[in-house]
């Protein structure tokens, strides 16, 4: 009998890997962020079922959100020529999959090598707090601004100095486009600013 | 049957395993490596959020959140990057990339 959390867990998981197969394979730059936010839903998914209510809610605001638009945006943007792209493509599929084989042969090992002991949870860093005693959230928050404060505002710093780069990157200064110089205003005096002429009576200036 | 550990460990191999195989497969169009960038950090994060569960350690989905924090910044870098080769050379082939050294 296969249980609600298998069931779920094995829906998410083909979800999650026929996305990731996708967004590798398919031509179209576009169809692959669509698959991307497609795998990054089913991992969220993924991460309910382990019980990282927090992360999952995160994976899709900042994934799905952000980054999946960010990358949609470039795409769109930049314009790409998609008959180019197509031939030549399978030119170094056989190295990939020697590579990715031999990566799998070394998770394999890796994982089946190791035993997984149940012992192991009572000797852990930081215990998780069982969920009727404290929300996954909360007990996330209260690790994250006491123990982990420096890495916390270090990886606030990384998105500064990320926000920083992409915009010196990026920017283009336009020439010929008439900007407002407030210097220029505030340092204006009434001999700059105004003028004064004689006008004669009958002639105008 | 159970859900185990293993079973979240060989989501993520498959999905690490599909992130570097994309790497080495899309020789035109960089997007496409930085989208298998992405899918390997997933995977990673998958692992992580899948020991934090099963050895009841609250580590494990901190440090998922500083991946996902640093996945945000690389891809924001990354693209930018990316843009600015669109614009200097007109295409994204990865092949174009060596004539950008001075």
């Amino acid at each position: 009998m296969l249980g609600l959390q298998a069931f779920f867990f094995y829906i998410f998981a083909f979800i999650a890997v026929g996305g990731a197969l996708m967004v590798v394979f398919a031509r179209n730059p576009v169809h692959s962020v669509l698959f991307l936010i497609l795998t990054f839903v089913a991992a969220a998914g993924l991460f309910l079922l382990a019980g990282a209510e927090f992360l999952a809610l995160i994976l899709i605001v900042v994934y799905v959100g952000a980054v999946a638009i960010l990358f949609l945006f470039v795409v769109m943007m930049l314009d790409l020529d998609l008959a180019q792209a197509k031939k030549g493509a399978l030119k170094y599929a056989p190295f990939g999959l020697i590579i990715g084989l031999v990566l799998l042969a070394e998770l394999v090992v890796a994982g089946t090598g190791s035993v997984y002991q149940p012992e192991l949870a009572k000797s852990t860093a930081l215990p998780m707090p069982p969920l009727y005693e404290m929300s996954n959230i909360r007990a996330l928050g209260s690790v994250l601004y006491t123990r982990y404060i420096l890495f916390f505002q270090l990886a606030g710093l990384i998105l500064f100095v990320a926000m920083v780069g992409a915009i010196v990157l990026t920017l283009r200064h336009k020439q010929g486009l008439k900007r407002q110089s407030i210097p220029a205003q505030v340092g204006r005096t009434p001999a700059t600013a105004i003028e004064i002429r004689k006008v004669e009576s009958g002639r105008g200036i | 049957m159970e859900i185990g550990l293993g079973h979240y460990l060989t989501v993520a191999a498959i999905l690490f395993v599909t992130g570097v195989f994309g790497i080495f497969m899309n020789r035109k169009n960089i997007i496409t490596i930085l989208m298998s960038v992405e899918l390997i950090l997933l995977a990673v994060n998958i692992n992580m959020v899948a020991f934090s569960a099963f050895l009841g350690d609250l580590v494990g989905q901190v440090f998922a959140l500083f991946i996902l924090t640093v996945a945000a910044a690389e891809a924001a870098i990354g693209l930018a990057i990316l843009v600015v080769f669109f614009r200097n050379r007109g295409s994204i082939a990865v092949d174009d990339v060596n004539t950008m050294k001075g």
